[in-house]
């Protein structure tokens, strides 16, 4: 207990008091003025709403992705399966820059995009697909176990009471799977928010409209503003820690049910 | 609804799981598939089910062919093993669900749903716990779930795949009690699998045996212990001492016990003796020295050895056994056996 406590501090703790007492040099208008700014809530929004939209999108392909690897056997099966896990390992700067030649308007997939009218880089849809990239393993790792563990009984059980596949699949197989797509959806949720490395190299960076909250704190530190930058991160830090506990808070319910 | 099973055959890739089974099965009875584990007892129930479809051969329902209809056409209720409840529903979401899957003029009403989930819940005696979620009940109260919601789409037939398999001893007995007065008030057919003997013999009208896919013997409780068909029903039902030996002229020799072989082909044969069969003293009695006594209750099981050295079990009232002591010398006598050639 007292090593857990002092690791937990030296690493966890201090640090995120550190930028607790650095936005506490300003003053409440300052810390305003700093933390709510134009420039800065354009970016919050940017932030949270890229990462809500990739978070959704996550949620429909990062049960498509569980659902045909614990129930499908095709060729090149554990290829597939080790490149769900890809964005963990990856740097995700290479992700980025990656991503960024694939959809930049002269890319392999971007040079397609162009004539339909859809520009997929340099602007808030480049985040979103950065995004999307980086959190989809932490659906589909979530929802994989519990699918698996869902035993094909229950489905028949189902079939055999008149059900059919479509009722079997909405009212058995994916209310089962909700808390544990709920915690997927969350952790990718929580994990864009915080992304900075594979974003920057696709968002464009253009302050107001494709400009995410942590490269804002990244310029507010390059221009000294040590204190402004830390402004913006206690927001973020305070919306990170209500996200963890909101996944926390639906674990411990889940657990009640199941049992 | 009786049920026909005719010349069915099923292969998992190679493994034939069941061989040309063919099983009859009467309006309202309570039949036990009995075998030991790989023997297709499961399979069978599955293939009745329409959870799996046979390679060849038919299933008919009340004369009806319904090999390759599913399980919901058939309309049959089925009980897992490990009760397939739904986790996220409550007890009486799960029993209802059959009857909230209907669709348009089938499904009844909101009202009439819920009087029907309150009157099996009644019936299984869990009623108050409708609002319950199956994690907060029993291994027990789980599978009077599971059956209440089988029960609820009024089935053709039941079918039970190991339904007390996971339940300790106490539990199983009173839910095996339960399941026949269940069978007795609603007189729905009922076919379930068991492995464990005692289950079948005590709570089943017939018994169908199953060995390596095939049907052995079916027949009352009675008819497989007293006059079972083949070597295997005799040594899987009831306990039985098995001594090998060699019939010659209607007479079984082996193990240093000699018993009448009448109707027996010369050769080599196994005889199966019931421990209970065997008496001390008594007519054509053969020599033997007892190893071991153990009273259980109002019975004394005697282990003994034959002059041959075959190893044998007797059981003998409790009384008579007060004033033996090991390594006594005994008479055994028995008789009734089963004597099968090989």
């Amino acid at each position: 207990m007292g090593v857990t406590l002092s690791v937990l501090s030296l690493v966890v703790l201090i640090p995120l008091s550190a930028v607790a007492i650095k936005a506490a040099e300003l003053s409440p208008a300052e810390f305003a003025a700093a933390a709510f700014s134009e420039r800065a809530i354009a970016a919050y929004r940017l932030t949270f709403g890229a990462a809500f939209a990739a978070a959704v999108i996550n949620g429909v392909f990062g049960v498509l992705t569980a659902w045909a690897l614990v129930r499908y056997e095709f060729p090149g099966k554990s290829i597939v399966n080790a490149m769900v896990d890809l964005p963990f390992a990856l740097p995700t700067a290479v992700a980025g820059i990656a991503l960024a030649t694939l959809y930049s308007p002269n890319g392999w997939v971007g040079q397609y995009l162009t004539p339909l009218g859809i520009k997929a880089a340099y602007n808030p849809l480049g985040v979103v697909i950065a995004l999307t990239f980086i959190g989809l393993p932490f659906v589909v790792r979530t929802i994989e176990p519990v699918l698996r563990d869902l035993a094909a009984d229950v489905e028949e059980a189902a079939a055999s009471l008149g059900a059919n596949r479509i009722q079997t699949v909405a009212r058995v197989v994916l209310p089962a799977l909700g808390p544990a797509w709920l915690t997927g959806f969350a952790l990718a949720f929580a994990r864009a928010v915080g992304e900075y490395g594979s974003v920057i190299f696709i968002a464009g960076n253009m302050p107001y409209q494709s400009e995410i909250a942590p490269l804002l704190i990244i310029i507010q530190l390059e221009q000294y503003e040590y204190a402004a930058a830390a402004a913006i991160a206690l927001v973020m830090l305070s919306a990170s820690f209500a996200m963890l506990f909101v996944i926390n808070a639906i674990q411990a319910w889940a657990r009640r049910i199941e049992g | 609804m009786t049920i026909s099973i005719r010349s069915v055959d099923k292969r998992f890739g190679r493994y034939p799981a069941l061989n040309d089974v063919s099983l009859e099965i009467a309006d309202g009875e309570l039949l036990a598939l009995l075998g030991p584990s790989g023997s297709g007892k499961t399979t069978l129930l599955r293939t009745i089910a329409g959870l799996e479809f046979p390679d060849a051969g038919q299933v008919l329902f009340g004369g009806e062919d319904v090999t390759y209809a599913s399980a919901a056409k058939r309309r049959v209720g089925f009980v897992f093993q490990q009760y397939a409840l739904f986790k996220h529903m409550t007890v009486a979401k799960n029993v209802a669900f059959g009857l909230d899957v209907r669709k348009g003029r089938e499904k009844p009403s909101k009202a009439d749903i819920t009087k029907r989930v309150d009157e099996l819940l009644k019936l299984v005696e869990l009623d108050g716990l409708g609002g319950r979620y199956p994690s907060q009940l029993s291994g027990g109260q789980r599978q009077r779930v599971a059956l209440s919601r089988a029960l609820a789409v009024s089935p053709s037939v039941l079918l039970l795949d190991e339904p007390f398999g996971a339940l300790d001893a106490t539990v199983r007995k009173s839910l095996r009690k339960e399941l026949r007065r269940i069978h007795d008030a609603t007189g729905v057919t009922t076919i379930f699998v068991t492995h464990d003997q005692e289950e079948a013999m005590g709570l089943a009208d017939r018994v169908a045996i199953l060995n390596a896919g095939a049907i052995e013997q079916v027949g009352t409780p009675d008819e497989v212990h007293d006059s079972p068909a083949t070597a295997f029903v005799c040594g899987f039902v009831g306990d039985a001492n098995r001594i090998e030996g060699l019939v010659a002229a209607g007479v079984f020799n082996g193990g240093g016990v000699k018993l009448p072989a009448k109707g027996v082909a010369d050769g080599p044969a196994c005889a199966f003796v019931r421990p209970y069969d065997l008496a001390l003293g008594g007519a054509n009695a053969f020599a033997a020295t007892l190893q071991r006594v153990s009273v259980q209750g109002a019975v004394a099981h005697l282990d003994v050895t034959t002059s041959a050295g075959a190893a044998i079990e007797a059981v003998v009232a409790r009384a008579e056994a007060s004033n033996l002591s090991v390594g006594q010398p005994l008479k055994l006598s028995t008789a009734k056996a089963h004597i099968f050639p090989v």
